[in-house]
């Protein structure tokens, strides 16, 4: 009578306390180069080395530049503080001795795309990284969670985190998505319908016929934006896609992978265990869904119209007035009245092969719009970058007028140079359209792959049909 | 700085979904300190020009119509917002930027999960009142500033002499704030059991310690 999340719990349970919080052990523990510094510093100071060395991965990926060619180093990061923030995690991965992917490997990337890909996350485990979007990693069968500077501290020094449970929210998804709708449409129509705050103190396992059906890349797809509807856990149980993923990627033994699969196969919710909360959405009526306003909840269909005041509660009017002048909608009924200034596709979202894919399926042989800045295209990882160049994907979009980046979470949050100036309007495949959040005064509407590939080449919004 | 009051004028800022980008932008998470962060709280919405890392308040466009840099919310030590405080990523710098503006508590009527948690390791006690509550308290707000005490010890928030709202939080939680506790210190009274649950885990899934 389990969910799958109450036995991943349980397996990793160390000790309980009288109050809510108990110490759960953590499998796995990505680093990246923005949320670590102050852990090791908090090392230092304390006199302690990490608890278990080889839980522990890390990557630079927020702030390096996408613009890197060949031979490129950490001292050659033009943004002076960028650099140092880089450095520095060369520097402690060195001193605590910690294996780091860095700016110079060729498997380096956004640390959610990277660590599953190199065999890095597997099923079952406890997963944690200074990063909300580690809810992707949920789509291994795992219990995975975004944690702040201070746990990310404790968890080096403990190999624990001190949390208390979540509760149980099921979301299935049934049906076949219509041609043009993707797993980020029907993660961005759940955020809608349940709000950001929807999944507040909740773990969502995700389920139903369209998860089954659904590629390991389109789960992750899923359970990353877990976060933006409230929820620091997302998880799906595991199957035999799952298993198929993993005997392919990282450099498991056939017998190792044999003993695991017993108790991987055993990673699903009882049939009979009750959630707090369920959902379910029929994705077969389902139409490419974009943000229009400044939160991942203000969502609608392509060709909707845009909502006014008389659509919402009376307690929402002022934050709908509030997003709509951000976003500069005064004579917008839908979204296909804007024209857009960038196109980025890339992010922690959708930067996998699938998403590149799909994206260069649409935009053979045309061009991009001459009302487009900049189109670009920022692959996960190295491995998804040269992946998509065997499959000659880069030419594609070269052809087209895209830029063809290196790896790097990039205008997903602008810390790096890719940001958008004020007021410039961007069609971004990544998860979060908060104020500024691309650059200050920039607009963000989020969609997929394949409707931000559309949006580049017609300079608006369209029909992916 | 073990503390059982936390007292002074509430400010109002009425806001749903506050997200931690716009409580502390992406450029000011470059810095590598877990310190100096207040400068740049709500920077979006406090300043008319866009800052840098490393620059103070002094040198920045202030916007006067933003609520903290209206004269008597300019020392707040308690920030009154909405649902969903703190939604969107995990940086902890959001908290440290509150702590550093000298926020010492935030009100509202839910918090994002993970910067909930944060709080609590960072001296900042987030209050989580029902609706109406909130309601109460921007109704309030709106006649006149507000002095509000927040008793840590008996889970009670007073306004003036004659309301007086209880509040619900996790003790073990609340006990950081008081008497100032570090996590790892805590975590490491239990060493031994973290030994013997890993020397039974490592047998259950050796695959792991490989």
């Amino acid at each position: 009578m389990k969910t799958l999340y109450d036995k991943l719990w349980d397996d990793h349970l160390v000790q309980t306390y009288e109050s809510k919080e108990a110490l759960v052990y953590i499998d796995r523990h990505y680093l990246h180069e923005v949320t670590s510094p102050q852990a090791f510093e908090g090392l230092r100071h304390k006199n302690l080395s990490p608890w278990r060395l080889n839980a522990n991965v890390a990557t630079p990926d927020h702030n390096v530049p996408t613009i890197r060619g060949d031979s490129f180093k950490a001292e050659f990061i033009e943004d002076e503080i960028s650099k140092i923030q880089v450095m520095e995690l060369d520097k402690n991965c060195n001193e605590f001795e910690i294996l780091q992917f860095d700016i110079e490997s060729k498997e380096q990337g956004i640390v959610h795309v990277m660590g599953p890909e190199l065999g890095y996350t597997l099923p079952g485990m406890t997963i944690v990284c200074g990063d909300s979007h580690t809810s992707t990693h949920g789509a291994f069968g795992c219990l995975a969670m975004g944690i702040g500077t201070s746990e990310v501290e404790h968890v080096l020094a403990t190999q624990c985190l001190k949390i208390s449970k979540l509760q149980n929210m099921q979301v299935l998804f049934q049906g076949k998505p219509q041609d043009g709708v993707t797993s980020k449409d029907i993660v961005l129509h759940l955020i809608k319908l349940i709000g950001t705050a929807g999944g507040t103190g909740h773990a969502i396992e995700f389920a139903g016929s369209y998860i089954d059906s659904a590629s390991m890349e389109s789960r992750m797809t899923i359970c990353n934006m877990a976060i933006e509807a409230g929820a620091k856990v997302g998880l799906i149980a595991v199957d035999q896609t799952t298993l198929n993923y993993v005997r392919d990627h990282g450099g498991m033994s056939q017998q190792d992978f044999e003993q695991a699969q017993n108790f991987w196969t055993t990673l699903h919710s009882d049939e009979d265990a009750v959630f707090n909360k369920e959902i379910i959405i029929d994705v077969g009526t389902l139409k490419p869904q974009v943000t229009w306003g400044t939160s991942p909840e203000m969502t609608v269909d392509f060709d909707e119209n845009i909502p006014n005041e008389s659509d919402v509660p009376l307690d929402q009017v002022e934050n709908l007035k509030l997003a709509k002048m951000y976003m500069g909608l005064e004579k917008a009924t839908t979204l296909k009245d804007l024209s857009f200034d960038r196109v980025f596709i890339g992010s922690c979202t959708n930067s996998r092969i699938e998403d590149l894919r799909s994206a260069a399926s649409v935009i053979k042989g045309q061009k991009v719009s001459s009302n487009i800045i900049e189109a670009i295209v920022v692959p996960g990882s190295g491995l998804v970058k040269a992946q998509a160049e065997k499959e000659g994907l880069d030419k594609i979009f070269e052809d087209a007028g895209f830029l063809w980046r290196d790896p790097g979470c990039s205008m997903c949050l602008g810390m790096n140079p890719d940001q958008l100036k004020p007021y410039e309007r961007c069609a971004s495949t990544s998860n979060r359209n908060f104020e500024g959040r691309q650059g200050n005064l920039g607009r963000t509407h989020l969609m997929s792959p394949m409707m931000a590939a559309l949006t580049a080449i017609n300079g608006i919004i369209s029909d992916p049909s | 700085m073990s503390s059982e009051i936390i007292q002074g004028v509430v400010a109002p800022f009425d806001r749903d979904n506050i997200d931690t980008d716009q409580i502390i932008p992406t450029e000011y998470l470059k810095s590598i300190k877990k310190f100096g962060f207040g400068d740049y709280l709500f920077d979006g919405w406090r300043y008319l020009d866009k800052g840098l890392l490393g620059m103070t308040s002094s040198q920045r466009e202030i916007n006067i119509d933003f609520i903290l840099n209206q004269p008597s919310f300019q020392n707040s030590q308690i920030l009154l917002a909405r649902d969903n405080f703190g939604c969107g990523s995990s940086r902890e710098h959001a908290v440290w930027a509150l702590r550093d503006f000298g926020f010492k508590a935030v009100i509202a009527s839910s918090f994002g999960d993970i910067f909930y948690n944060n709080c609590f390791k960072n001296q900042v006690l987030p209050v989580q009142l029902s609706k109406e509550n909130v309601n109460i308290l921007f109704e309030l707000s709106a006649q006149s500033p507000q002095d509000i005490s927040i008793n840590l010890a008996s889970k009670e928030l007073t306004v003036g002499s004659d309301l007086l709202i209880p509040f619900n939080v996790d003790d073990n939680l609340l006990n950081r704030i008081i008497h100032n506790l570090d996590d790892v210190d805590i975590t490491m009274k239990d060493k031994g059991s973290i030994e013997a649950f890993e020397l039974n885990y490592s047998q259950k899934r050796p695959w792991l310690f490989k």
